[in-house]
C-alpha cells in the first residue's frame, strides 16, 4: 500500500467507566478515505471508541488527531465529524429537509446554498419526492438513507457509522451494503463503521480491527483477518473454526510445529507462539477434504453428524478422539454421498492451518 | 361489554362531575345574578347589576360612569398569574432536565422530592416566607452579608408575591416538564452537537420543540391557580395590591355582596375557560399538522 494520509489517529487511549476499563491503551491509524470497520462482540469497546472520535466521550488518557490536529478536547459541536446514529436520532418534528439542513445551518451556510445541497442530499440517497415528509411517515430503510444523507451533507472529514444496519431486516440490510459502500466510494469520505456482524464488516470493508475485551486484537483488510487471524480470539469471532490443543515441538520464524491428538506433527504459520509448550492449531471446516478432496497427511475418521445446507454440506467427523467440524461445497450432485457412520478420510493442507499461542 | 353497562357503568362519573362540579358552577351562576340580601346573603332573582357593578359605577343622579377599577384588577391579576408562569417555567426547565439525567433510583426521590411541599398544608407554607422575608428574618440577614445596608423591605411587595405564587405551584410545572424532558431521546441531543449545534442550539430547536407538550401543559396547571390565588396577595402582598381572588373573597365575606362575588367568580370562570380553549385548539391543531 502506497503511503497515505491518515484521517485519524488513536494514540495510546483509555476510557475508564468508574472501575471498569473499557478501553486499554488503544493504538492505531485510519486512513483517508478508506472503509475501516471496527469489529467486537458487544462490550468489546468498539461503540466507546466511536463515540470517543464523535467527541460524546472523552479520552481518559491518550490523544486522538483528527487529520493530524489533536481533537482529544474539542466538544462535538466543534469537530468536523458526523454521525449516522444506530437509531438514526432523526428529530421527529422537523421534515427531512429540515433535518438534513439542520447541520449547514449550524455551520452559517446561506440559505440557497443549504437549499441546493439539500436538494442534492436528496437526490443522492433517492428521497427527493419525500423532502416535505416527517420521519415517522418513512420505513426503516427510508430512515436510514435520510440518516445518511443528512450526516454527509456536511461534508464531513470522517463519517461515523454506528451499526446502523442492525435495526433493518435482512434484506434491506444487503441492499443498504452495496449503497453504503457505493456512497463511500462517490463521496471519498472516511467510513468509520461499527459493527458486531462479522460478515458486514468482510463484505464492505477496506480494513477491519477486531476488538475484544478493550483492546484492538487485529487490524488487516478482511482476507487478512480471516486467513491469518493472530490469535485464538480473532479465529474464533471471525467465522468458524477448529481448535486442536496441542504441544509445540519446534519453532523456526513465523512457522512452529505442533503435535495434536491427530498424532500427526504439522508445521504451519503460528503468530504468539514463544517456544515449545502448549498451543492450538486452527483449522476453518471448509479447509478440511473427506477422502477424495482429503489433502496432506490423511487420518482416518467417522462422520457422526452431516446437515444438508444447500450450497454446502456440514459433517461432524470424529478422529483420533477428537471432533472436528467439517464443512464441504457440494459441487457436482449426488457425487460421493456421505452419511452418518460412514468411516472416511481426511486431510488438510498445512498452510490452510495457524498455530496460535495460548 | 354489554350496551347497558357502558352507560350505566358511566352513572357514578357523571353523578360525581354532576354534583361537584356542574351543579356549583350553576348555583355561582345563579347567585351572580341574583340581589343583595337587605342583612347579608342573597335572593334569587334576575338581575344584571353584578356584571354591570365591574364596568360602571352609579353617579350621583344614577347615571352610569366608566370605572375600570375592576379592570385593572382583573388585568394586575392576569399579570401576576403571568409572571409567576414565566418564571417557573425559566426555573422548571432546568431543574427537570438535570432530574432526567439522574441513575432511575435518584429520579424517583428527586420527584418525591419536588412532590414534597404538597404533604405541608398551602397556609403553612406560605406563612414560612412570610417569616422568611419578614423584619430580620433570613432574607434579611443574607442580604446584609452581602453588604446591603439599607434593607429595602422585601414583604409586602411584588416580589414577595411573585416568590410565594411561584413556590407555591413551580411543583405543579416541574411534573409534566419532567414527563416530557425524561421522554426525550438522549441521542437526539447527541444528534444536534454532531451536526456543530451548541448547547443553546440544542435547547432552543430539540429540547424546547420536542418537550412544549410538557411545557404548555405545566404552564396552564401554574397559570390556572395563580388566576384565583388568595393566601399569597394577602400574606405576602400585605393586601395592598388588590387580586381576584382576594376580590371574591372579600364579596363573600366583609362586603357582603354575593352576587357581586359570584359575578366577578364567574368572569374568573371565563378567563380560565379561554385558556383552555387556546391550548385545546394549538393541540388539535398540532395533531393535524403530525396526520
Amino acid at each position: 500500500m502506497q503511503k497515505r494520509l491518515s484521517a485519524i489517529e488513536i494514540i495510546g487511549v483509555s476510557k475508564q467507566f468508574g472501575d471498569f476499563t473499557a478501553l486499554h491503551q488503544v493504538d492505531f491509524r485510519i486512513l483517508q478515505n478508506e472503509f475501516f470497520t471496527l469489529l467486537g462482540p458487544s462490550g468489546c469497546g468498539k461503540t466507546t471508541l466511536l463515540r470517543m472520535i464523535a467527541g460524546f466521550e472523552s479520552p481518559s488518557r491518550g490523544t486522538i488527531l483528527l487529520n493530524g490536529k489533536d481533537i482529544s478536547d474539542s466538544p462535538a459541536h466543534k469537530r468536523r465529524v458526523n454521525t449516522v446514529f444506530q437509531n438514526y436520532a432523526l428529530f421527529p418534528h422537523m421534515t427531512l429537509s429540515q433535518n438534513i439542513a439542520f447541520g449547514l445551518e449550524n455551520l452559517g451556510w446561506e440559505r440557497g446554498k443549504i437549499r441546493a445541497r439539500v436538494g442534492e442530499m436528496l437526490e443522492m440517497v433517492h428521497m427527493s419526492q419525500f423532502a416535505a415528509r416527517k420521519p415517522d411517515q418513512l420505513s426503516g430503510g427510508q430512515r436510514q438513507r435520510i440518516a445518511l444523507a443528512r450526516a454527509l451533507a456536511p461534508g464531513p472529514e470522517v463519517l461515523l457509522l454506528d451499526e446502523p444496519l442492525s435495526a433493518l431486516d435482512l434484506k434491506l440490510r444487503q441492499s443498504m451494503r452495496d449503497e453504503l459502500r457505493r456512497l463511500q466510494r462517490e463521496t471519498g469520505i472516511t467510513f468509520v463503521f461499527v459493527t458486531h456482524d462479522q460478515e458486514e464488516a468482510l463484505d464492505m470493508s477496506d480494513r477491519i480491527a477486531v476488538m475484544g475485551n478493550g483492546h484492538v486484537q487485529q487490524i488487516g483488510a478482511p482476507d487478512e483477518i480471516y486467513e491469518a487471524p493472530q490469535n485464538r480470539f480473532v479465529a474464533d469471532f471471525i467465522g468458524e473454526t477448529n481448535f486442536l490443543d496441542g504441544e509445540v515441538v519446534s519453532v523456526e520464524g513465523g512457522h512452529a510445529t505442533i503435535r495434536t491428538a491427530l498424532g500427526i506433527d504439522i508445521t504451519a504459520a503460528q503468530s504468539g507462539v514463544q517456544g515449545p509448550g502448549p498451543a492450538v492449531l486452527s483449522i476453518r471446516p471448509e479447509k478440511i477434504g473427506l477422502d477424495a478432496r482429503a489433502e496432506g497427511e490423511t487420518r482416518s475418521g467417522r462422520i457422526v453428524s452431516r446437515n444438508y445446507m444447500g450450497g454446502f454440506t456440514h459433517y461432524t467427523v470424529e478422529a483420533g478422539g477428537v471432533s472436528l467440524r467439517v464443512s464441504q461445497r457440494n459441487a457436482q450432485s449426488r457425487q460421493g454421498r456421505l452419511d452418518v457412520g460412514d468411516e472416511v478420510r481426511l486431510g488438510f493442507a498445512a498452510e490452510n492451518a495457524r498455530v496460535l499461542g495460548q | 361489554m354489554s350496551k347497558g353497562f357502558r352507560i350505566w357503568g358511566l352513572v357514578p362519573a357523571w353523578a360525581l362531575m354532576l354534583l361537584t362540579l356542574i351543579l356549583p358552577i350553576f348555583i355561582v351562576a345563579g347567585v351572580s345574578v341574583g340581589e343583595r340580601g337587605a342583612y347579608g346573603g342573597f335572593e334569587w332573582s334576575f338581575d344584571l347589576t353584578a356584571y354591570r357593578q365591574i364596568l360602571f359605577t352609579l353617579g350621583w343622579t344614577d347615571e352610569l360612569e366608566f370605572d375600570p377599577k375592576y379592570l385593572i384588577i382583573i388585568a394586575r391579576t392576569l399579570g401576576y398569574a403571568a409572571g409567576a408562569t414565566a418564571i417557573s417555567l425559566l426555573l422548571a426547565l432546568p431543574v427537570a432536565y438535570w432530574i432526567s439525567l439522574q441513575s432511575a433510583r435518584d429520579k424517583a426521590l428527586l420527584i418525591y422530592l419536588v412532590t414534597l411541599p404538597f404533604w405541608v398544608s398551602m397556609i403553612v407554607r406560605v406563612y414560612a416566607w412570610l417569616i422568611i422575608l419578614g423584619n430580620d428574618g433570613m432574607a434579611e440577614t443574607v442580604y446584609r452579608f452581602f453588604g446591603g445596608s439599607d434593607v429595602p423591605g422585601f414583604l409586602f411587595t411584588p416580589g414577595a408575591m411573585l416568590v410565594g405564587m411561584v413556590y407555591s405551584y413551580i411543583p405543579l410545572m416541574i411534573l409534566p416538564v419532567y414527563a416530557a424532558v425524561e421522554k426525550l431521546d438522549p441521542a437526539l441531543i447527541e444528534a444536534s452537537h454532531d451536526l456543530y449545534g451548541s448547547r443553546w442550539t440544542a435547547l432552543r430547536r430539540v429540547i424546547i420543540p420536542l418537550a412544549s407538550p410538557g411545557l404548555v401543559g405545566g404552564s396552564i396547571l401554574v397559570f390556572v391557580p395563580c388566576l384565583g390565588t388568595v393566601l399569597e396577595p394577602m400574606l405576602l402582598g400585605g393586601g395592598r395590591q388588590l387580586m381576584m381572588g382576594t376580590l371574591i373573597q372579600n364579596q363573600f365575606g366583609g362586603a357582603r355582596d354575593w352576587p357581586f362575588g359570584a359575578a366577578i367568580a364567574m368572569v374568573l370562570l371565563v378567563l380560565v375557560v379561554l385558556v383552555l380553549i387556546l391550548n385545546a385548539r394549538r393541540a388539535t391543531r398540532q395533531l393535524e399538522v403530525q396526520a
